[in-house]
């Protein structure tokens, strides 16, 4: 187990360079270092000295990939924008915005916000469509289940945003029962949370609902769950001890690939529910081209996705006695 | 499972019938209190008086740092009264080796003391790293307080110079305070990577200690305007021992630095600063208290503004601004009563979250019964369609492209662009100069002849077929080209604004169709839009500006052949050349205000009508919403530092917030009592399932 | 002046490569079964019928044409830059008749007051008549009537118009009865007397209302319907080429192809998608600013943008497919014909063409058909963020995103958004109901 471990994480690394290859390419065509100078320094009076001076303190007037002014083949790979601001992402030292301000404290100051968005959503959202998948599966093939579907394809088909705007319409403005935005730390902090996490798992229940109650129908229709009707037991013993069991093996391992990424936080929710968290900083930084923290996001943001790789691999094993890892 | 549910039904109705609030975004400890609460959108990037620019950083500046000089709060045309300084200084000429020098000697009022700050303690100076890391703020340290000295003025002008701030005006200033182009060099020689340059080492010889309360800022040549930079934060006090508190190692990783913990003599400080959710400005008990003016412009006394005449400013404790990125919670949350004031517009043309309303008199019988007040004002801003003097096809001096311009100028009806996309909230412009600026004429004298002719006691725009003549005489009849017989394409450069922009395009579109012109749009982004200015590859283009300070050459400029953006990046983006108008610049630039000044400028706006280099634009009407409890609100556009003077009504906003925020829970229970009933048949199901015999095959 | 974009040279190809399938399809039994059973689906029938309108709308508005400039004696032919279709002709009705500002549906006034002169010469602030909509009604109060009187003729229409179709279902329903006619007949049923009242209406009346600068709101939608249709099938143009090619190929291969290939879809995977495609749509942008001589119309830049935005949607989520091939194959390779092919000599490329191919065509057909309302929602998204369709471009995500701000008004201007809901909401819920019938027809688990 432990050597499956350490070889995943060796094999994340040529990943991780090819995610930021491919960061830098993208973001690098889309803005010189020159329009980030002018982004950043505003927009009055702005004189090509101020940008060099800004290029030049945050090491942008090196050359982009190829330094051919230095003299080894070190220095040549090694004093260029890209192996500069890359080199140090490996150490987890993201450095500075554009702006000055420390990338690093940022993360950690917003990442609670985003995760107190996210879990509540995704533990609760879990629990809401497991719940509505064993209904509809129970009441298979009666008026329940057929309006279920409906009901499930309907929500499917209404985006995020009708929702979010929706919502706050009624919820907060109509009805006067939650704040329509905003953040506050500790525990007060839930006021401001209930609804995001209301919308949140309600537009997440059409999709998710369906899949559930495909994976458990698949289950009852197998023959061990007919040896245990046919045995006498009622159908909810059925359901729960037997078909629930079984059919979680492919519900968790799918949901333990989006635990790492619940930090990066929905977007859309962040901003309409002036959430500040990790999401909205990361579109903010999109908008205002602040290169150092979309890098550093990313970066964060694939070294997520390969840890929850490795979780679902290690929790197949853990649910799955049939399965070892080789 | 039954007494659950009672107790929960239970719990419900008790706290709906408490008149309790929910949607209250606040802590509850701070109801009640002496707080105005307000909004901020765009995240403050630099509120070091030496860089800070924009005006979303100004709302915070300007209730820290007091420069010299300060607006009349209330009195219009705009004037400039003493804040630190004892009077307004007035120039002194002085010749010397053949060049002339203006020499400003700029007298402090004794006794002013600065906000309590850690940097004023020394043993604050030295301070250990690992302590701190520790801090959550800097104010978690010991504080301190000293008076405001002369010095503390020349230091922060010394910091125009430094070379790790980039400061926007120092080629301007360059160019003006003698010394300063070598000071910059000398500092930048003398900077090393990680220490602290200490200013006070470095003599500046344009600006120099008189006395203890006096200094002396010494300008090449005339520059009246220099007052006016002396309203700004630019020129406020810095004092040395906050450069050297924030210079210390440790401090810049914790994002402790002047850039972000501002430091000043003002009514505020501000105490809380977290740019991505809330600032908080709380009130400065080192403040000396200024007194509310006793005059005002004529009206004001009406609308009780002169109510709190001599009482000691500032009235409220503390302002609260919250971040909102999206317009609907901003606008719900301020008809909600949780904002007490909404956004004004901003610097640039497009701000990112908008209210709009209902023309002049807009407000909705609702708001009108919330009692909303709605204030405006006319910036002194210009946006204008200009033509790249550049471009064969529009611009330049010929006969041909003159009758093509005055065309499109007859053709684009801003009076309609204003009516639709700002409810009527803007004033069309006929000269470059904004409504309320000297210079600028009223009525009669104040219409483009060229555009519109002045009928019934009203400026009505010319027929469009008199546009349609001029095009034809321009040659382009029936808008082609008199000799290859090809339509004329026009292309109108902008940046692209997102949702509202498809409407303006139809509109732009339907503008040029009128005398049978073809319309292109050409929206890219800001950056590639501000790099086709530069090489001068646009032909028309949309573009803004906002005044620094109420004087005509702020506007004029703008025209100004040396200031050609292509040549020398200046503010002139239509590379408008034209020495008659160039030379009547320079003879007005450094003009007091008068009639002979008046009369230049009657001149060069003629030659201005006559050559068109701007197809007309527009100068907005900006607005500010006030509730029934804010009190001594009046929209100032040049300068922000209105905090001071606003009162709230604490106790009238509670008991309006709780009667507008009744929370309703009846929708609730009704969607409880829906489920449950929806259960009951899922429930019959089940149960008739299980005693059923034998199943049928499923 | 017919002219051509490259988004409707690549729909109609698509149109064409579609009917060529069909008819492969009845050739060929494994694949005319499953199909079958499809449609013999009550939801799916009805939600084929809703598609197909929305497809003919579609169609209809990817034949686009310049207008001529009236011309002059011995002048050459002159052409106007704007680019119009087929719909537009259809619709002139509709595009040419716009107010100055925001309407109510059905109104006869503006929304907006305005400085109006009254007959005797005295000026007064109120709502001004609109200058097309309700203008034939001398007495506004007739205007209920009036709405009553059209909507009724227009139902009428729709009845008699219904009453076609019922017979044509009974006459198809005995010639082919294991398909659920009735249930197309019924949704067609709806849309006419839907259909009905709002062309009868909309010839006098804004039916949906008009939004900021008047264009009426009606209009916009059935504009938007192109859109959405084109960035739901044009990025499979994309998506299915490389995620068959390099699934099937990691699947069959394996050893150091399928290492590369997983390589680059983990990578590819890693990056937040919004993140990827906004940066992808910036790269663009840049592009097309740079190069704006390519393009001679503002259209055609329009046009281009959408087509590149469909290019990157394919290529930032061709990974799940390539996945669920790569699955596929993995197992397909090991069965025994195939071995026994491996074995003979027969070359690679024609056993992944003869065997693997036509064995993993259900998970290709599922996964278009389910991403197809995918990507319909998230294009409204991604205009939200602000990289999605050029603004100029006619689409529910530009028009949710413009409703955004017009929702922070006072009084609420809500119709834009509700149309724009609406209509999504008819055209996504009819994709998932159509996709979930075709993934019940194609999957080999579920018993015939």
């Amino acid at each position: 187990m432990l050597n499956y471990i350490i070889r995943r994480l060796l094999y994340a690394i040529p990943i991780l360079i090819g995610v930021n290859l491919l960061t830098f390419l993208l973001f690098f065509v889309v803005n010189t270092p020159d329009d980030m100078a002018r982004m950043q320094l505003g927009a009055r009076r702005v004189t090509p000295e101020a940008v060099e001076k800004w290029k030049a303190e945050r090491g942008y007037d090196l050359p982009l990939v190829w330094n051919s002014r230095e003299e080894s083949l070190f220095g040549k790979a090694g004093r260029t924008i890209f192996t500069q601001k890359s080199a140090k992402l490996f150490v987890f030292d993201f450095g500075y915005s554009e702006d000055k301000r420390d990338i690093a404290s940022e993360i950690r100051e917003r990442m609670w916000p985003s995760l107190a968005l996210a879990v509540p959503v995704f533990l609760v959202g879990l629990a809401v469509c497991i719940t509505f998948a064993l209904l509809m599966a129970f009441f298979r093939a009666t008026y329940l289940d057929l309006w279920g579907v409906v009901l499930c394809v309907a929500m499917m088909s209404v985006s995020t945003l009708f929702y979010i705007i929706g919502g706050q319409y009624i919820a907060s403005k109509t009805w006067h029962l939650v704040p329509i935005s905003g953040y506050a730390g500790g525990l007060d902090a839930a006021r401001f949370l209930v609804l995001p996490v209301v919308i949140g798992v309600i537009s997440g229940i059409g999709s998710s609902s369906r899949w559930y109650r495909t994976l458990f129908l698949e289950e009852m229709g197998r023959d061990y769950v007919r040896t245990a009707r046919a045995k006498g037991l009622a159908e909810t013993v059925v359901l729960f001890r037997h078909v629930l069991k079984n059919a979680m093996i492919p519900i968790l391992t799918g949901a333990v690939v989006v635990i790492p990424l619940l930090f990066l936080g929905s977007l859309l929710s962040e901003s309409f529910f002036g959430i500040p968290g990790l999401g909205s900083y990361t579109i903010d930084a999109i908008q205002s081209q602040d290169y150092a923290v979309v890098r550093a996001m990313v970066f964060l943001g694939s070294v997520f996705y390969i840890v929850g790789l490795i979780f679902t691999d290690i929790s197949y094993t853990l649910v799955d006695p049939r399965i070892r890892l080789e | 499972m039954r007494v659950l549910l009672l107790t929960l039904a239970s719990q419900f109705l008790l706290l709906a019938g408490c008149g309790e609030v929910w949607n209250d975004p606040y802590p509850a400890a701070e109801r009640g209190g002496n707080i105005l609460y307000s909004v901020f959108g765009e995240r403050p990037k630099h509120l070091d008086p030496a860089q800070s620019y924009a005006s979303d950083e100004a709302v915070f500046t300007r209730q820290v740092y007091e420069p010299p000089l300060q607006y009349h709060y209330l009195k219009r045309p705009y004037e400039l009264i003493p804040l630190t300084a004892a009077e307004i200084p007035q120039p002194r000429l002085v010749e010397k080796g053949g060049a002339t020098y203006s020499v400003y000697d700029i007298r402090i009022r004794p006794g002013i003391r600065f906000q309590p700050h850690p940097g004023f303690v020394a043993g604050n100076l030295r301070l250990d790293p690992q302590k701190i890391k520790a801090l959550k703020s800097p104010y978690d340290l010991a504080q301190g307080t000293r008076e405001l000295v002369a010095d503390d003025y020349i230091y922060q002008i010394k910091r125009l110079a430094h070379p790790r701030l980039h400061s926007p005006i120092f080629g301007l200033m360059a160019e003006y305070i003698v010394g300063l182009k070598e000071y910059g060099e000398r500092l930048k020689a003398a900077d090393k990577p990680d220490q602290w340059l200490d200013l006070r080492a470095h003599d500046l010889e344009g600006v120099t200690r008189v006395d203890a309360y006096t200094y002396r800022v010494t300008l090449k040549g005339r520059y009246p305007q220099f007052v006016y930079w002396l309203a700004m934060p630019f020129f406020a006090p810095m004092p040395w021992e906050a450069d050297s508190f924030f210079s210390q190692p440790g401090m810049a990783e914790k994002n402790f630095s002047l850039d972000w913990w501002p430091v000043g003599t003002g009514p505020f400080m501000l105490s809380e600063n977290n740019p991505n959710a809330r600032m908080v400005l709380a009130r400065n008990p080192n403040f000396r208290g200024e007194p509310y003016p006793s005059e005002g412009a004529p009206g004001d006394a009406e609308r009780g503004l002169l109510a709190d005449a001599g009482k000691a400013m500032p009235f409220v404790d503390k302002a609260v601004y919250t971040r909102e990125k999206e317009a609907i919670p901003l606008w719900n949350k301020f008809l909600q009563g949780y904002y007490d004031l909404s956004g004004i517009g901003s610097d640039t043309f497009d701000q990112a979250v908008r209210i709009s309303l209902e023309g002049e008199a807009g407000l909705s019988p609702e708001m009108e019964a919330r009692g909303i007040r709605l204030d405006t004002t006319i910036a002194p801003t210009v946006f204008y369609l200009g033509v790249n003097w550049l471009d064969p096809v529009v611009g330049g001096n010929s006969e041909r492209a003159r009758k093509l311009r005055h065309a499109l100028a007859i053709a684009v009806d801003w009076e309609e662009y204003l009516s639709i996309f700002a409810n009527g909230r803007g004033v069309p412009s006929h000269s470059p100069l904004a409504p309320g600026i000297f210079g600028y004429r009223e009525g009669k004298e104040s219409v483009n002849p060229v555009t519109h002719e002045w009928k019934d006691g009203k400026a009505q725009r010319r027929p469009i077929e008199a546009a349609k003549k001029l095009l034809a005489e321009a040659g382009y009849p029936d808008g082609r080209d008199a000799k290859t017989g090809q339509p004329l394409v026009l292309y109108l450069d902008s940046t692209s604004r997102g949702p509202g922009d498809k409407a303006v395009m139809d509109w732009w579109r339907k503008q040029f169709a009128k005398i049978a012109v073809q319309f292109e749009p050409r929206q890219t982004d800001w950056n590639r839009f501000q790099e086709k200015l530069r090489k001068g590859s646009t032909q028309l283009f949309m573009v803004g500006w906002s005044a620094d300070y109420p004087d005509p050459e702020n506007f004029m400029f703008l025209l100004h052949g040396a200031q050609s953006r292509v040549k020398t990046q200046g503010e002139n983006a239509a590379n408008y050349v034209n020495p008659e108008f160039d030379a009547l610049f320079e003879r007005m630039r450094n003009m007091p205000n008068g009639p002979e000044r008046q009369h230049i400028i009657d001149r060069m706006n003629e030659i201005f009508r006559r050559d068109a280099p701007w197809i007309g634009g527009f100068h907005p009407k900006n607005f500010a919403l006030f509730h029934s409890w804010l009190g001594n609100a009046k929209v100032n556009e040049i300068s922000d530092n209105k905090l001071k003077y606003l009162k709230v009504d604490a106790a009238g906003r509670e008991a309006l917030r709780r009667q507008w925020n009744r929370p309703k829970v009846w929708p609730l229970l009704v969607l409880f009592l829906a489920i449950v009933v929806s259960i009951v048949p899922a429930i019959t199901t089940y149960r008739r399932r299980e005693r059923m015999a034998a199943r049928p095959v499923s | 002046m017919p002219y051509v974009l490259a988004t409707d040279a690549l729909v109609w190809l698509l149109v064409a490569a579609t009917v060529t399938y069909a008819v492969y399809c009845r050739r060929h039994a494994h694949l005319a079964v499953p199909w079958r059973r499809v449609f013999q689906s009550s939801a799916a029938m009805a939600s084929a019928v809703v598609l197909a309108a929305f497809l003919a709308i579609g169609l209809l508005d990817s034949l686009h044409y310049r207008p001529q400039l009236p011309q002059k004696g011995s002048e050459p032919k002159a052409y106007a830059t704007e680019v119009l279709s087929v719909l537009d002709l259809g619709l002139a009705h509709l595009r040419g008749r716009s107010e100055k500002t925001y309407s109510a549906p059905l109104a006869t006034r503006s929304y907006a007051k305005e400085q109006v002169e009254l007959p005797d010469g005295r000026q007064m602030r109120d709502f001004p008549r609109l200058r097309f909509g309700g203008a034939h009604l001398k007495d506004e109060a007739e205007r209920d009537a009036d709405v009553a009187k059209r909507a009724l003729g227009g139902l009428g229409v729709g009845i008699l118009l219904c009453i076609a179709v019922f017979f044509l279902t009974r006459k198809l329903k005995s010639r082919t009865p294991d398909i659920p006619w009735h249930a197309a007949g019924i949704s067609l049923g709806v849309l006419l007397l839907l259909a009905g009242p709002a062309i009868a209406l909309c010839t006098v009346y804004h039916v949906l209302g008009t939004d900021k600068v008047g264009q009426d709101v009606f209009y916009l939608a059935l504009k938007s319907i192109r859109t959405s249709l084109v960035i739901g099938t044009l990025t499979t143009l994309v998506l299915l080429p490389v995620g068959i090619v390099l699934g099937t190929a990691a699947g069959y291969f394996r050893g150091w192809v399928d290492d590369v290939i997983q390589y680059v879809y983990t990578t590819l995977n890693s990056i937040p998608g919004v993140l990827l495609i906004a940066a992808s749509v910036l790269m663009m942008q840049v592009v097309i600013d740079r190069h704006s001589d390519w393009f001679s119309v503002a259209a055609q830049r329009a046009d281009f943008r959408l087509l590149v935005l469909c290019a990157i949607l394919g290529l930032t989520s061709w990974t799940g497919l390539a996945r669920l091939l790569r699955g596929e194959t993995l197992k397909l390779s090991q069965l025994e014909y195939i071995q026994a092919a491996h074995a003979f000599g027969v070359r690679s490329t024609r056993i992944l063409g003869r065997h693997i191919l036509p064995n993993v065509s259900h998970i290709v057909i599922i996964a278009m058909v389910m991403d197809f309302s995918g990507l319909v929602l998230a294009e409204a998204v991604l205009s939200y963020v602000g990289v999605g369709v050029d603004p100029s471009t006619n689409s529910f995500g530009t028009m949710i995103n413009a409703a955004r701000l017009e929702m922070s008004r006072d009084p609420v201007v809500w119709w834009a958004l509700a149309t724009a809901f609406t209509f999504m909401f008819a055209l996504v819920l009819a994709a998932n109901l159509f996709a979930d019938a075709a993934r019940d027809g194609f999957d080999p688990r579920v018993k015939v």
